[in-house]
């Protein structure tokens, strides 16, 4: 009910989100067909009738309130469950970074994201930057390396099929790093209301194939090295 | 408000209500001066917030500190003296304390003039916003405060008074010195 | 007992309020307080209501014009959805949950005659009136009402030339404070009326349920709100002033304000929270006549999760740009809090079983809370888990989450208390016609409206777009904003239906007897509605604890907690 509506995921820790989603999904699916099938059940077997009257049970008593805290125990089982499993994902998504020879930033201003790639000598603000604007380029089967950048107010950098959101701090430079499987076009959504063009605010990711990238790195820089390889 | 007191299981009394409801009051007010302190430190640690206490001034910041402990103490016997019976005396402490308070924030406008003729406005820097602020802040509770004590010292001349609402008002007088205690060394000191 | 012989002094009731100006005005009578709460979050539920109609229209037919609102556009979308968010989080749910609710109960269910500073109550409701005043007024400044969210992160709130509001976004601000504070008295007047003014008899152990839930509210919003306060003066100062708090060119930290703002923000999830859970707790033994289950395990349930409250504040922050080794901490933090959740829940489903349970209309609120609010808990856990956030973060999955855990607290619970307490509070029974037609329209509305909202967010449509349709991944699924949009329709209809019912049973309901539900608590031994001085003569003896319901070997199926002479008058 809930996973069929995820779009197509095409990044590598995307999937490891996906599971994590699932997971949740199952338990808690679990949970609730528990607690509302009991809760329905008691509603049918025990509404008023004539002749029956209500049980006197407080629940101070251990033998009774056992009843609702071993189920509390599994909860909190299940809980640690899902954090350890979500921790080592988060780890891989946030923490750690691999290693990677293409190198972006991307800049978010109202109301348009500005996608700036080093050039062959590998340095950002350098006289062979090329800048594109709600245009992004990378290529498929490779770690990027990102910064992403604010200009005026935050934003939030959002590709819903590579699973990867991460809000833009004015002010800061954040890291971020993507691995995408599939080359195609996808939606970059700005995911954090910025002013009036929030709505609208969007960029296209395309992923390469590995020989089409080269040849849209040679389109770009002449020939010359590929972007973020140091000289 | 002609009801007689009943008898409540807790309790009862105009002047313990009045103390629980100021206790609880206080706590929200440690918690408003607890984040914007806090606000302050962490903006320090992470170093935007640059210490510039050469250009305040300290000496006058020390007397202005001895000025507010000293009005505590007069807030003290302020408060010994209604629970004696002894309305002169209470009216003195108070007019005293609320001189003190006056002083304390003549003193206070006395620097924040010497600072900003000196171009140090609340504009010019994150440590010169959180100086203005939490001091700003502070002032505004110190000249709630003298409202307060000044009010009772009126309604005491004119015979209104009642004994516990000046442990009220010391509670929340005691609280703003508190809060000061804190200030002055993390801004001029520290 | 030790109070063999309480000291039941023989006092009259303060004098009845006379003229137009004591009675409406300057009411200082508790039960008229919180008439005028109830009343004042009716009204502004309207505004709030009017303000998510062309926000949904919107969304489901992007730029054509909104039939009664006119044309909406990005610009304005971005004010209602501001604005739709405040005034129901604190203009509505504060004051109907605590303000009304609290003030009506607390005296009446402790057995005092008033709150313990009804001056100060007094207050609080006028100055909430202020507040409310500003933030309407707020929508006729020159530049429009404010436009940065609810949350008002900064730098889009700090600086106008982000928004394009000026004054719109300083009033709004100012409205917040002028709100803060009127609940902070009125906290600081809920916990010291508990404190001191219970009656004789009254310890602790014997609170009615809600109490303690409007208690625990009420600390957690007078130690989390400080904070924000701090927050919002900064705020004000960037933007009047021109210092540089959240704007990193003048040396400032945005991150700051989300720290404060949800320091503040998940305590306040609680405050509108809890008092509506105490509500259906108080229902579910009175129509299944049976103890509520775990007393104390409830009581010690919500010290545990307000505490709690307080330590997973950055769970809303996941993503923010905070240093992401603090994720998983907050996530644990945050998981955890779903276990005295969870005991709450068992607890009441467990108060059902064997159970003699009667489907009056306050119990279907009460039932349907439940069901909501348990659908509203377990998404919850999608959005606590740090990796899964990642993903649903700011998503439509989160509104779908919030507004079955907020909904369910203030629609369901909130019903559930106004149609349990109303022939208390007005002396005639609500209409069950009506009554039953509101409840089974608005069940179905609300759940068309929101449910699918989830399928949307999990298919990627990010909150506050005011344009679906710009968005290759959402147009496919554009069906569901139109099917959430005409459910929306059914859902103002349904409380039109409550709105007639109302009124209409103000004037015209069956008179109702002092205690029409055969309810054990104190306030159903006062007639309905109470006079002034709530109590007569005698202040209430309490001698027993607040669920006593087919107590074995008793004559009746329930045991009023109120002792001695006055009891045996207010029978049925």
């Amino acid at each position: 009910m809930f996973l069929s509506w995820l779009p197509e995921n095409v990044s590598t820790f995307g999937r490891d989100i996906d599971g994590i989603i699932a997971l949740i999904y199952y338990i808690t699916l679990a949970w609730f067909i528990a607690t509302m099938g009991t809760f329905a059940v008691f509603l049918v077997r025990y509404r008023r009738r004539a002749g029956r009257p209500a049980g006197y049970i407080k629940g101070d008593r251990w033998r009774e309130v056992a009843w609702v805290l071993l189920p509390c125990l599994l909860v909190l089982v299940l809980d640690l469950w899902i954090d350890f499993k979500g921790a080592r994902v988060w780890a891989k998504v946030k923490i750690e970074s691999p290693a990677s020879d293409v190198h972006i930033r991307v800049t978010g201003k109202q109301f348009n994201w500005v996608v700036t790639y080093p050039g062959p000598d590998g340095r950002f603000d350098t006289a062979d930057d090329k800048t594109f604007l709600d245009e992004m380029h990378v290529p498929a089967g490779k770690p990027v390396r990102l910064t992403l950048e604010a200009k005026d107010v935050i934003h939030s950098f959002f590709l819903p099929n590579l699973r990867l959101k991460q809000d833009i701090l004015p002010g800061r430079s954040i890291p971020a790093w993507l691995d995408a499987m599939k080359p195609g076009q996808y939606e970059l959504p700005c995911a954090h209301l910025c002013g009036v063009g929030h709505s609208g605010m969007k960029a296209t990711l395309i992923v390469h194939e590995a020989t089409d990238w080269d040849a849209w790195v040679g389109e770009q820089w002449s020939g010359s090295a590929r972007p973020g390889e140091k000289t | 408000m002609s009801a007689a007191t009943p008898t409540y299981a807790g309790t009862a009394g105009a002047a313990a209500r009045g103390k629980v409801g100021i206790w609880w009051f206080l706590a929200s007010e440690v918690m408003l001066f607890g984040g914007l302190i806090s606000s302050f430190v962490i903006s320090r640690l992470g170093g935007s917030a640059h210490v510039e206490h050469d250009h305040l001034n300290v000496t006058v910041a020390a007397i202005n500190t001895f000025i507010l402990l000293s009005s505590s103490y007069t807030m003290v016997e302020a408060y010994a003296a209604a629970e004696r019976g002894d309305r002169r005396g209470m009216r003195v402490f108070l007019g005293l304390t609320v001189l003190g308070g006056l002083a304390f924030l003549g003193i206070k406008a006395y620097e924040y003039t010497g600072e900003i003729t000196h171009g140090f406005t609340p504009w010019a820097g994150t440590f010169w916003s959180f100086y203005y602020t939490m001091t700003g802040l502070h002032a505004l509770h110190v000249l709630i405060g003298v409202i307060a004590n000044a009010t009772l010292c009126l309604g005491a001349r004119l015979g209104l008074e009642r004994p516990y609402r000046v442990e009220l008002a010391g509670l929340y007088w005691h609280f703003v010195d508190i809060v000061w205690i804190f200030l002055f060394p993390l801004v001029y000191l520290s | 007992m030790s109070h063999a012989s309480p000291t039941v002094t023989a006092v009259r009731g303060p004098h009845e309020a006379t003229g137009f100006f004591r009675t409406y005005l300057y009411a200082t009578d508790h039960k008229m307080i919180a008439r005028q709460y109830l009343l004042l979050g009716l009204i502004m539920a309207v505004v709030g209501g009017y303000l998510s109609y062309a926000m949904r229209w919107q969304l489901a037919w992007p730029d054509t014009e909104v039939p009664g609102f006119g044309f909406v556009g990005p610009e304005t979308y971005n004010v209602l959805v501001t604005n739709h968010g405040t005034i129901m989080v604190f203009f509505v749910a504060m004051p109907i949950l605590l303000g009304s609710f609290g003030n009506f109960l607390i005296p009446l269910m402790i057995g005092a005659r008033d709150m313990a500073f009804p001056r100060l109550n007094a207050l609080s409701f006028w100055l909430l009136a202020l507040g409310s005043a500003v933030v309407l007024v707020s929508f006729l400044v020159p530049g429009g009402a404010a436009s940065a969210g609810w949350t008002g992160y900064p730098p889009l709130s700090a600086k106008a030339e982000y928004t394009g509001v000026d004054w719109g976004l300083t009033l709004w601000l100012l409205a917040h404070a002028i709100e803060f504070a009127a609940f902070l008295l009125g906290g600081v007047n809920f916990l010291t009326t508990i404190v001191t003014m219970r009656a004789p008899g009254l310890g602790f152990g014997r609170l009615p349920l809600i109490i303690w839930q409007q208690a625990t509210a009420a600390i957690l919003f007078l130690l989390s709100v400080g904070p924000l306060i701090a927050g919002a003066i900064m705020l004000l100062m960037d933007r009047i002033v021109g210092t540089g708090f959240f704007l990193p060119e003048r040396g400032g930290e945005p991150l700051l304000w989300q720290h404060l703002f949800w320091f503040f923000g998940h305590p306040e999830v609680y405050v509108v929270l809890l008092p509506a859970l105490g509500a259906v707790l108080e229902i579910f033994p009175v129509f299944s006549r049976k103890p509520i289950f775990g007393y104390t395990l409830v009581v010690w349930a919500t010290i545990v999760a307000g505490a709690l409250s307080f330590i997973v504040w950055a769970h809303h922050m996941f993503v923010s740009g905070m240093d992401p080794r603090l994720a998983m901490p907050f996530s644990i933090t945050t998981i955890l809090i779903s276990v005295p959740f969870a005991l709450a829940v068992f607890a009441m489903i467990a108060s059902l079983y064997r159970g003699s349970i009667a489907f009056e209309l306050p119990m279907l609120w009460a039932l349907a809370f439940l069901a909501m609010f348990t659908t509203g808990g377990l998404t919850g856990i999608f959005l606590g888990s740090a990796p899964s956030d990642i993903y649903l973060n700011g998503t439509y999955f989160v509104v779908a989450h919030f507004h079955y855990t907020l909904i369910s607290a203030v629609i369901f619970g909130g019903y559930a208390g106004i149609y349990y307490w109303f022939p208390k509070m007005f002396g005639r029974m609500l209409g069950t016609r009506l009554g039953q037609l509101h409840f089974w329209s608005t069940l179905v509305s609300f759940n068309v409206v929101f449910f699918p909202l989830h399928w949307i967010g999990i298919a990627g449509m990010v909150r506050r777009i005011a344009n679906p349709l710009q968005y290759d991944m959402i147009a496919p699924h554009q069906w569901i904003n139109v099917v959430s949009t005409v459910a929306l329709f059914g859902l103002v209809a349904s409380q039109l239906v409550f709105f007639v019912n109302f009124f209409v049973s103000q004037l015209r309901g069956r008179p109702a007897p002092a205690n029409p539900w055969e309810a054990t608590t104190l306030e159903w031994t006062t007639p309905s509605p109470p006079p002034h001085g709530n109590w007569g003569e005698a202040l209430p003896v309490v001698g027993r604890g607040p669920y006593e319901y087919s107590v074995p070997g008793a004559t009746r199926d329930w045991l009023p907690q109120r002792t001695g002479a006055a009891a045996a008058e207010a029978r049925p």
